[in-house]
């Protein structure tokens, strides 16, 4: 049923489908796995019940949302090999103990943890629990940290060679590492992860303070979420600029399709477009909306700096300019309105209003989803603009693909994709119902006479006042 | 000193950690549809669920380490395996996300049960599938897979398939007399039985049949005088067996079934090593020459020797705090004894 399909082409389809649908769930986890670690600290170090009611709150969305994340995940490291052979063979020497360091640093930590972290607060008390919820929150940014680094590899290849048999071989695995723009991609990341947690709970606090405005933990998610917008978006921005910066090092021609700047500027100052239509074909951008010479001022930091297009580069080189210029302007366009509902929310702060405000909270309820668009239209800039190579400059996408036959790639990429909406479909809808639910101040896992599948997750630890002394907050000693 | 050796053992050590971790909570999958009490299913499920997720990173360790440290193997081993490979992934995508599922809702309680047990049987029966066509032999020309897109469905495959299905659920049934007390333990006590005899029935054909699927088997435990070093491996296997039986038998104790089904696969394991060695994927591709060079296999050992002991560590510290017997009802928000 698949052929005349091109295999390379149902193979990379299968991928972005796959690992799209995964990076939502790290982005996820990485800001609530923090957010749990800080809400537990402060319950630990205030006493205040209300820092465990949003803890409990949050813990139940983060066991759905981490098993999630496992599952899709280990699809990944199996990707790699059943549809990127030829990939695998080639940059396993340099990719594959990265990974590795990956799994043993971080995933096991995480997996090692979790299971004190849901369910051992009566086991193993207070302080031991904060630090299992530590060591999760520690082994989620741990994964970020190898992640970014292999993808950033890919993109700036650094401290290898090239053997006989085309294997890639460690040079220096300082420079792998650390390889040019791997800093500025990790730094991104973690900082979209922050972000695009604390607009779901902002968008949640905001919800039940619609409904009603004295309810506590809504009160305090709502606050906190938007500090964090309110702090984060614009150090986000900066950090953006910066990457943008590396990238026009490292990869002048992905830039120059973010810009859409099909000929180099080469007498005067390089616009900003804003929006227009870019054709491929004739090598020119269609009905352009520019900003004269604030494209130079961004990527050259002067007025009259030259910038490299498009016309620069083989065509057989360029990455899809239409993808990689949307979804540019996607993310960019997001990040603006995240740092306008930062500064809003200062705004109302300083009025001393923020729970009064409505229009503030129908805005957050809003922008609740934006940070996972804004993390997958990140992405797809950073990953259709290094095509068409899978390690930039030196091994194409074409070359990269296992022996397989189309109807393979195809019939599973179906299968995949099937599974996926079930599986990802029921969840997020188990997810949104546990937000639809306002936190409660007694927001403490199952009672003994409930139930127990309607505990939220398998066994909660049960918390009524003065039931077990070791959970009892612990006093800072 | 021999990376690829050393690095060899680590690898194996890594599957057979996630052959008898994951083994035995995909086996409390396998007994679902056993257990007809939901009351009992949840139980079960309560005794596996701070667990199940670092068991299966073992997986993700078994998969990354083969990329990292013998990348032509996993090159040339994942597209011959394709389709098992893929269907393993997605039922564990079902398996795994029903732990959560099933405890928040009532009505689809039954539809994520069915899920947890098609995904955990799917699961481990491609792990067995995968098993069979690794011993009986992958074709290799150049860097890369060179049989056919069906090659991993054979007779022998399918038996090593229903093989693991059988022994993962001796192991999750096992884990139940261990974990759990009053009827579900003596209901599980009976499964083991019944897994236990056919999963020393199908070692007994598996291990027949192996030595005339590739000559280097028959050289190593049928020619002599190997058979006489090789020797033990059997003898060891009817030892445990007879332990299992016997501890099943006298109920006098809940933790000697488990030993005893931990046993059996750790000497079964040693017995496809002793056929496999020195190949990584017979009958061609040897330890030597899949390995990464040496700057990979040194740098990933240094952080290696440092953090599988930690993992270790603290893999048995969380099964030490969630000791004990899981009562109906309960499960781990109460202490255990």
């Amino acid at each position: 049923m698949f052929e005349g399909f091109d295999p390379v082409l149902l193979a990379r389809i299968q991928f972005a489908f796959t690992i799209s649908f995964h990076i939502v769930f790290p982005a996820f986890t990485i800001g609530l796995a923090s957010y749990l670690a800080v809400l537990n600290g402060l319950w630990m170090w205030t006493g205040r019940q209300v820092y465990l009611a949003v803890f409990q709150y949050w813990l139940k969305i983060f066991a759905v949302s981490f098993a999630m994340g496992v599952v899709s995940g280990i699809v990944m490291s199996y990707q790699f090999g059943t549809n990127w052979s030829v990939f695998s063979d080639r940059t396993g020497p340099i990719l594959g103990p990265m990974m590795a360091y990956e799994v043993l640093s971080a995933f096991f930590l995480e997996a090692g943890f979790l299971g004190v972290m849901l369910f051992g607060l009566n086991r193993v008390g207070p302080r031991l629990h904060f630090f299992a919820t530590l060591m999760v929150a520690v082994g989620t940014l741990g994964s970020a940290f190898w992640i970014l680094s292999v993808n950033s590899w890919m993109q700036t290849p650094a401290g290898y060679a090239i053997a006989a048999n085309g294997q890639f071989i460690p040079q220096d695995w300082w420079a792998i590492v650390f390889n040019p723009s791997f800093p500025y991609r990790l730094v991104h990341m973690v900082l979209a992860a922050y972000l695009t947690t604390a607009f779901v709970v902002g968008a949640v606090g905001a919800w039940h303070l619609l409904k009603d405005r004295g309810n506590q933990g809504a009160r305090l998610m709502f606050s906190m979420a938007l500090w964090m917008a309110a702090v984060v978006a614009p150090i986000q921005i900066f950090a953006g600029d910066q990457h943008g910066l590396n990238t026009l090092e490292h990869q002048p021609m992905k830039v120059a399709a973010m810009e859409g700047h099909f000929s180099t500027n080469t007498e005067g100052a390089m616009p900003l477009t804003l929006f227009g239509l870019p054709d491929m074909e004739a090598g020119e951008m269609r009905y352009a909306v520019e900003v004269p010479a604030l494209g130079s001022l961004i990527l050259g930091h002067s007025l009259d700096a030259q910038i490299a297009g498009l016309d620069r580069f083989p065509r057989e080189d360029w990455p899809n300019v239409w993808i990689v210029f949307f979804s540019f302007r996607l993310m960019v366009g997001i990040g603006l309105a995240m740092l306008g509902i930062g500064a809003w929310s200062l705004w109302h702060r300083w009025r001393g209003d923020l729970v009064e405000a409505t229009w503030l909270q129908r805005a957050s309820v809003l922008m609740g989803p934006m940070g996972f668009v804004a993390v997958l239209a990140g992405w797809i800039t950073t990953e259709v603009g290094r095509q068409p190579y899978t390690v930039y400059g030196l091994m194409r996408t074409a070359e990269s693909a296992s022996p397989i036959a189309a109807s393979a790639v195809g019939t599973s990429l179906l299968a995949f994709i099937a599974v996926y909406f079930l599986v990802f479909g029921a969840g997020t809808y188990y997810i949104l119902r546990s937000m639809r639910k306002p936190p409660e101040m007694d927001e403490e896992g199952p009672r003994p006479e409930d139930p127990i599948r309607t505990a939220g997750f398998a066994q909660g630890p049960h918390m009524e006042a003065g039931d077990n002394p070791s959970r009892s907050p612990a006093p800072a000693e | 000193m021999d990376l690829p050796l050393i690095w060899a053992f680590i690898l194996a050590f890594a599957v057979l950690a996630y052959v008898v971790l994951d083994g035995f909570d995909l086996g409390v999958g396998i007994l679902f549809p056993f257990l007809p009490r939901h009351e009992d299913r949840d139980t079960a499920m309560n005794t596996i669920a701070p667990f199940w997720d670092g068991n299966e990173t073992w997986l993700v360790l078994g998969g990354g380490g083969l990329f990292a440290v013998f990348p032509l193997a996993y090159a040339v081993v994942m597209p011959a395996l394709y389709a098992p490979i893929i269907a393993m992934l997605l039922a564990l995508v079902f398996r795994g996300v029903a732990f959560e599922f099933r405890f928040r809702t009532v009505r689809w309680r039954g539809v994520w049960d069915i899920a947890f047990f098609a995904g955990s049987i799917l699961a481990a029966f491609a792990q067995g599938l995968a098993l069979g066509t690794i011993v009986q032999g992958i074709e290799i020309e150049g860097r890369a897979y060179a049989g056919g897109w069906f090659d991993w469905f054979t007779a022998f495959s399918v038996v090593t398939g229903v093989a693991v299905v059988i022994g993962y659920a001796l192991l999750g049934a096992t884990w139940l007399i261990m974990k759990t007390e009053g009827p579900l333990n003596r209901l599980a006590a009976r499964h083991a039985w019944i897994a236990g005899a056919g999963t020393l029935g199908l070692i007994g054909v598996v291990s027949a049949w192996m030595p005339f699927l590739q000559d280097a088997f028959y050289w190593r435990w049928l020619s002599f005088p190997r058979i006489a070093l090789v020797a033990p491996i059997p003898i060891m296997v009817a030892g445990a067996a007879f332990l299992l039986f016997r501890s099943l038998a006298n109920h006098e104790s809940n933790r000697r079934p488990f030993l005893s089904a931990l046993s059996l696969f750790a000497l079964s394991f040693v017995g496809i090593g002793i056929s496999f060695y020195p190949n990584i994927l017979p009958p061609e591709l040897t330890i030597w020459q899949a390995a990464a060079p040496d700057s990979s296999l040194g740098f990933l050992l240094v952080g290696a020797s440092v953090l599988i002991p930690m993992i270790l560590a603290y893999t048995s510290y969380s099964y030490w705090v969630f000791r004990g017997k899981v009562r109906e009802g309960e499960g781990y928000h109460q202490h255990g004894h």
